[in-house]
């Protein structure tokens, strides 16, 4: 064949950036046919989706609210994917860190007088960090310990969490006066993350909207993180990990150790995730909660390339995708089909593009050379 | 008698890979009837030339000839189609299959409807017929090493092969194991060829082993760098023939060795920097790979280690950095470097051992000694970046880092445009620089390296072997092993050969010999010259 396939010697910056734009590109043109085919004028629905997801003040927090949780769950994954420990569990880490941030707000409040205030928030969000810890601890145990395969394990303990919540706010946490609707009580007041349209020391970016303090935790989450992998001896322990188990253990790190570590701070990220979503945005324990949001984790920090900014960035244009196609639902009466057709499209462009940033195609005219191991 | 006739001839093979040639105008002739050993050091072609024979590479140039045809072998499928079959080192069998499935699995026949009762009685009578025990129905999971490998062997024979390739046929198997798979063997070449039922058929096996090539073989080619040195009668040449041979005498540059520095004396030369007493490890198959071996390395001394690839130098060197579990004996290193005190560091943590001031370059540069994928300078700092200056507390410090990569990179002449370059785009002769650089630096003058010049080309030797030679100069203890006879010769001044585990005698570098030591490694004699190492101090 005259045209080869090689790996690239060095990451192209151009390629980096080129790709995944060209990729959107394709991707649109794609849909396009197919909007085209079911009668609808594509231009016209890109325009109502880009509307829907930055068209005004409100629909740009809806957006940021939509993206906070992916940010966690981004963030969570990324770090443990660094490492090669493929963490598919944090949508049960999100469910566990929901569940200890509401029995904290819901029954701890009440039986410890000084949690109040901002102590109640912060012991919330350190409930919910380690409960998203101790869950990833087990599949990151049990890897390190007996070497049992943590993509399952951690996928598995995703229906326990999740089943777990659901017991509770259909069983023993149902609210008696929810006129049976599945849930808990309201959180008190103290337990509420302010919305930034409430925060009167911040200059007014929304004056509407539920986007509330999560963002800004998951914005420091990212920062310290990075910090972390970037500038610490342990983000270079993980660097090497994640490239050389054999290396890494010839320079004498504890691949155990750091296995443990890694698995506490991306459950924790994700059980940040939980907490972020109950006192941010639905002020109790309730069904939609857990939407998924640990899975697309994976396709963020990929897409990101496990950089925690990266994550910031992409979790938002998802987030975008998502949040506009649900608009041309509604101001275009599309049918949900449609925004999910669109969805997959871009995801699937851009996740096809990153090939070209690893490899490229030569033409090596008529007679190819042979690709032999030596 | 008239000579038996060529089952196969390959002439003027050729063949290279980016960078390096595997082959170089190869010359093969394999009777019938015969068992012919391909004798070689790791990456001299052997496997290469194989491949080729068995459709898995084309050759640049050359001629193939089976049963005196010339046959042009495209594809493993040709291969097999022309009774050439290839037993890899590494099986291809599906474990959860039977014996039976295996067999058969990627014929085409029988097109449509498998009967697997007659598949098995066929394999029962052909079996039976070399004297197989061969269970049609068992899982392959439910079998030894040994017994896979026959299954493998099976596999070519129900394909008619006439001849067939091992490749490293006893690495994975029992000394009882291999005696068996000789007497199968033998059985095999008695068989007349299914394609040319005058001839026999053939076998030729792939080994770096002096003692199955003597046991095996009738003929043995040796191939070194990609050539032929030689094509010999096993009955009338011997295992310290068939070892200079394999090793070769390459150019040596004569390096003489530096004076020592005023501060290295006589006194401190006596001193014991690092020793193993008695030690014990298995190999990564569980079987005992070091047994018993006692060392002492001192100051200002580099104590060589020969012998012949897979005789425990690997694993002996794993386990003195900790890398590797001792079942027995011990391990005392000079914690701190020559001032410190001899501790005994059996077993301790690869963290502990690196602390205590002992480096080591491992076989495997890119495998085990770099990342591949980080910057030169991040590959540097891997055994120094728990302490200052390299980190502060928790934090790396860059400045200091990059001061420090852009010291080593000038004091160690690394070539690399920067020290942000990914390591793996350097070339080998870099690659090795980069590792003594840093072992050199966060050690305390003591060192285990394991073949630091395999693969490198003159000059980089050079500057590796010079580069050891200064840290002797200076006083360091260093234990090098290495399968380059020459190499031990002109820097060591002693050489310890180890042969299946033991150490069987310590020459001094310059009284030693190429054919003792040659001898040695063959598992030949123990060399008379020395007490095999210094009493133990108390």
């Amino acid at each position: 064949m005259p045209l080869q396939i090689e790996p690239r010697l060095a990451p192209s910056r151009l390629a980096n950036v080129l790709a995944p734009l060209v990729a959107i590109v394709l991707a649109l043109l794609f849909s396009g046919i197919l909007l085209v085919a079911v009668g609808v004028d594509p231009l016209e629905t890109y325009r109502a989706m880009l509307r829907g997801a930055f068209g005004s003040a409100y629909a740009i927090s809806e957006t940021l609210v939509r993206a906070t949780p992916l940010m966690f769950t981004g963030l969570a994954v990324s770090i443990a994917f660094r490492m090669l420990f493929w963490n598919i569990g944090a949508e049960g880490q999100l469910a566990m860190g929901a569940f200890a941030a509401s029995g904290v707000a819901l029954f701890l409040s009440q039986s410890v007088p000084w949690l109040k205030g901002p102590a109640l928030l912060l012991a919330m969000a350190l409930a919910a960090f380690a409960a998203g810890a101790v869950w990833g601890l087990i599949p990151g145990s049990l890897k390190a310990f007996l070497g049992v395969n943590e993509i399952i394990t951690s996928l598995m303990l995703n229906y326990v969490a999740i089943l777990w919540i659901q017991y509770l706010y259909y069983g023993p946490w149902k609210d008696p006066q929810g006129f049976g609707f599945p849930g808990t009580a309201r959180f008190p007041d103290d337990a509420v993350l302010p919305r930034l349209k409430d925060t009167a020391w911040l200059p007014q970016l929304f004056d509407t909207g539920r986007v509330h303090w999560g963002l800004f935790l998951a914005i420091v989450a990212a920062v310290l993180l990075w910090l972390v992998l970037d500038r610490t001896r342990w983000g270079y322990e993980i660097k090497v990990i994640g490239e050389n188990p054999r290396a890494a253990r010839y320079a004498g790190m504890n691949i155990v150790r750091n296995i443990l570590l890694v698995m506490i701070v991306s459950g924790g990220l994700a059980g940040l995730a939980g907490f972020s979503q109950v006192a941010g945005i639905s002020y109790r324990l309730q069904q939609g909660i857990v939407v998924g949001d640990g899975y697309t984790a994976i396709i963020v920090a990929w897409l990101a390339r496990l950089n925690p900014f990266g994550v910031l960035l992409v979790a938002t244009l998802l987030a975008a995708l998502f949040v506009g196609g649900d608009q041309i639902q509604i101001t275009m009466g599309l049918p949900a089909a449609v925004a999910q057709v669109l969805q997959g499209a871009i995801l699937f462009f851009v996740l096809a593009s990153s090939f070209f940033t690893q490899y490229r195609i030569r033409w090596t005219g008529r007679r190819a050379a042979v690709v032999g191991e030596q | 008698m008239t000579t038996p006739p060529l089952a196969v001839e390959m002439r003027g093979i050729t063949k290279t890979f980016p960078g390096v040639v595997a082959n170089a105008d190869v010359h093969l002739a394999v009777r019938a009837g015969e068992i012919h050993a391909l004798l070689g050091e790791n990456g001299a072609g052997k496997s290469t030339l194989m491949n080729i024979l068995a459709g898995l590479y084309r050759p640049d140039a050359g001629e193939i000839w089976l049963h005196g045809q010339r046959v042009e072998i495209h594809s493993p499928a040709d291969a097999i189609r022309l009774g050439v079959g290839m037993v890899h080192q590494h099986f291809k069998l599906v474990e959860t299959l039977t014996v039976a499935e295996n067999v058969i699995l990627g014929l085409k026949e029988p097109a449509f409807r498998l009967d697997m009762k007659q598949v098995a009685a066929e394999i029962q009578t052909l079996a039976q017929r070399y004297k197989l025990d061969l269970d049609p129905n068992a899982y392959i999971w439910q079998l030894s090493v040994g017994e896979q490998q026959r299954v493998e062997i099976f596999k070519m024979l129900y394909r008619n092969a006439d001849i067939l390739i091992l490749d490293e046929p006893t690495a994975v198997l029992t000394p009882q194991e291999s005696e068996e798979l000789g007497h199968t063997l033998r059985r095999m070449i008695q068989e007349p060829a299914v394609r040319h039922p005058s001839a026999q058929k053939a076998i030729i096996f792939i080994t770096h082993k002096l003692d199955e090539v003597i046991e095996f073989s009738d003929r043995v080619t040796v191939l070194r760098n990609g050539r032929v040195e030689a094509t010999l009668n096993t009955a009338e040449t011997t295992k310290a023939e068939l070892a200079r041979l394999m090793v070769g005498r390459t150019v040596l540059f004569r390096l003489e060795k530096p004076p020592f520095e005023p501060h290295v004396t006589e006194e401190m030369r006596r001193e014991v920097l690092f020793a193993v007493r008695d030690l014990h490890a298995l190999n990564d198959k569980g079987l005992p790979a070091v047994r018993g071996v006692t060392l002492e390395v001192h100051a200002g001394e580099i104590l060589g280690i020969a012998g012949v690839a897979g005789n425990g130098q690997r694993e002996l060197a794993q386990t003195i950095a900790g890398l590797r579990r001792a079942t027995k004996g011990q391990v005392l290193v000079r914690c701190g470097g020559p001032d410190g005190k001899l501790e005994d560091v059996t077993n301790r943590a690869p963290q502990e051992i690196i602390e205590s001031g002992l480096g080591y370059v491992p076989a495997n540069r890119l495998g085990t000694g770099l990342v591949g994928n980080l910057p030169v300078s991040s590959n540097l700092i891997l055994k120094g970046y728990r302490k200052a200056p390299l980190s502060r507390g928790p934090f790396l410090d860059r400045t200091s880092i990059g001061q420090f990569a852009s010291r080593l990179i000038s004091a160690f002449q690394i070539v690399t445009p920067s020290a942000d370059r990914p390591v793996r785009l350097l070339s080998g002769g870099n690659l090795q620089k980069v590792i003594l650089a840093r072992e050199i630096t966060a050690g305390k003058a003591m060192m285990v390296a394991v073949n630091p010049t395999r693969g490198l080309d003159v000059g980089a030797t050079e500057s590796v072997q010079r580069t050891l030679l200064e840290q002797r100069a200076k006083g360091a203890g260093i234990l090098l092993i290495s399968e380059d006879l020459d190499e031990l010769m002109s820097i060591c001044d002693r050489i310890a050969v180890m042969f299946e585990g033991q150490i069987v005698g310590i020459v001094p570098a310059d009284k030693a010999s190429r054919e003792e030591l040659g001898l040695m490694m063959a598992g030949g004699h123990q060399a008379p010259t020395e007490e095999v190492a210094h009493a133990p101090a108390n």
